[in-house]
């Protein structure tokens, strides 16, 4: 969407929700986030002023997920349970003809590098590995009977593990949109195959916590954001995945590059997490690399079929070597 | 023949002006596409000075793995012929060959020459740091 359109959606919905017609300024689309469009706005009305980001798809008649559709009902169960996250505000309605949320702004940034390596961010870097285990140990403890609400995310089938859902998902997704061969992700599907867990805990799973997907400033996470992967499985499959190896955006440690794994395990169950299984956290590890791989197959595709023609969407396709290679030392690691 | 600049010079001229002028006069959205399109000109000229090394260099480790066959004489068939043997080196893995023994540590010494040669194009930073050598 075009600013304008933005602005005059704005004004006329946060108007019937408020009273005041408000004046909008310092709106500005940001960058990232690749599935949907995300715009920073002030909002003034009535006295009140509002730092609001407007969240919204990228294109209306587009398939949305569930946890798409479920952002705002996914933030305002994570805030209940304790997690650090952005408030929402307001769920969308027809006002656009995408679907849309807004929150509240939070100060900070997201950029994963820039945490790593920003020598004003040495105090944030201690504190942020012990924050981001307690925050994921309380989103894993959201109920479904708590949030009957949230039972329209993904979960795995009756008698079906999450390992396997998981699996038949991005294999379905690779196996669709890859215009390539990858015999490395051939290796990796046959060893995930073989080394499948079950575990019998069914809990709500981020699906996409990293370092990326979250706020920071110099006093630590601000907010943890990007909740459109979210679905039911093993909670261990949110803790390998912050350990990827795209994710360390270069840090020398495994948990978001700052981190060893067992000081974030010990925090993660300090925090009232259940007991981490270190086996299943590799498995879901080696998983990560290759659901990162086919996501930047399918991010790539949506170049090629004309959905998203951005220099971004194109490049990411050259990302694909990397989780290979990783996929490779960790298959290695693992042996037969 | 094309007179000078060469493709290198030109594209290190494109590069130059995304750098110099985009990024460095840019915020925000249009300020990060000029960097990813910085990166992709630098990958291209990456890409432009090692791929008959590299497509050949492939081609001989799929030898190994899958036997002898002849190269085809123009660069701009080999790509295809690659895909193919890599899609046959696909299935042989998906049927179980590579899941132990021998063929498994040909598939996995061929396939990290390959995707470092890859990696030497898209990310010779992440290449540098190498891991197991092989």
């Amino acid at each position: 969407m075009d600013a304008a359109t933005v602005e005059a959606g704005l004004k006329k919905f946060i108007g019937e929700r408020t009273g005041h017609e408000p004046v909008i300024t310092n709106l500005a689309r940001l960058s990232g986030g690749a599935g949907r469009e995300t715009w920073t706005f002030d909002a003034d009305y009535g006295g009140t002023h509002l730092e609001g980001i407007f969240r919204c798809d990228p294109v209306a008649g587009v398939e949305t997920s569930a946890a798409r559709t479920l952002e705002y009902q996914l933030l305002k169960a994570a805030m209940g349970a304790g997690a650090i996250v952005p408030e929402p505000l307001w769920d969308g309605d027809d006002t656009f003809p995408v679907k849309f949320f807004i929150m509240r702004r939070v100060p900070g940034e997201a950029l994963g590098g820039r945490l790593i390596r920003g020598e004003q961010y040495a105090r944030a870097r201690e504190v942020i590995p012990g924050q981001l285990a307690s925050s994921l140990a309380r989103i894993h403890s959201i109920s479904a009977a708590e949030h009957p609400e949230l039972l329209q995310l993904t979960a795995p089938a009756e008698g079906v593990s999450p390992a396997q859902t998981e699996l038949d998902n991005y294999e379905g997704v690779f196996r669709t949109l890859s215009p390539d061969p990858h015999p490395v992700f051939e290796l990796a599907f046959r060893w995930l195959r073989a080394h499948m867990p079950n575990p019998p805990e069914r809990v709500l799973v981020h699906g996409d916590y990293r370092l990326g997907n979250f706020m920071y400033d110099e006093t630590g996470v601000r907010g943890i954001i990007d909740w459109e992967l979210a679905h039911w499985g093993d909670p261990m499959e949110d803790i390998g995945w912050l350990a990827v190896k795209s994710w360390r955006f270069g840090g020398q440690k495994p948990m978001a590059g700052i981190q060893d794994y067992e000081a974030f395990f010990r925090d993660y169950e300090a925090a009232g997490g259940s007991p981490v299984d270190p086996a299943r956290v590799h498995f879901w590890e080696l998983f990560g690399n290759l659901k990162w791989g086919v996501i930047t197959i399918s991010q790539a595709f949506n170049y090629f079929s004309g959905r998203n023609r951005t220099v971004e969407m194109a490049s990411i396709g050259r990302r694909t070597a990397e989780t290979e290679w990783e996929l490779l030392k960790l298959l290695e690691e693992a042996g037969d | 023949m094309q007179d000078r600049p060469t493709i290198d010079e030109l594209l290190e001229a494109v590069a130059g002006y995304l750098r110099d002028d985009v990024m460095a006069n840019t915020q925000g959205r249009t300020n990060f596409h000029g960097r990813v399109a910085m990166n992709a000109i630098e990958m291209i000229r990456r890409e432009i000075a090692t791929q008959e090394e590299h497509l050949g260099r492939e081609w001989d480790s799929l030898d190994h793995v899958l036997g002898i066959q002849p190269m085809p004489p123009h660069l701009s068939e080999v790509r295809e012929a690659l895909t193919a043997r890599n899609r046959e080196l696909s299935e042989r893995i998906r049927a179980g060959d590579a899941d132990s023994g021998d063929f498994r540590k040909v598939v996995m010494n061929h396939l990290w020459w390959t995707v470092r040669d890859k990696l030497l194009v898209s990310n010779p930073a992440l290449a540098a740091e190498g891991h197991v050598t092989h």
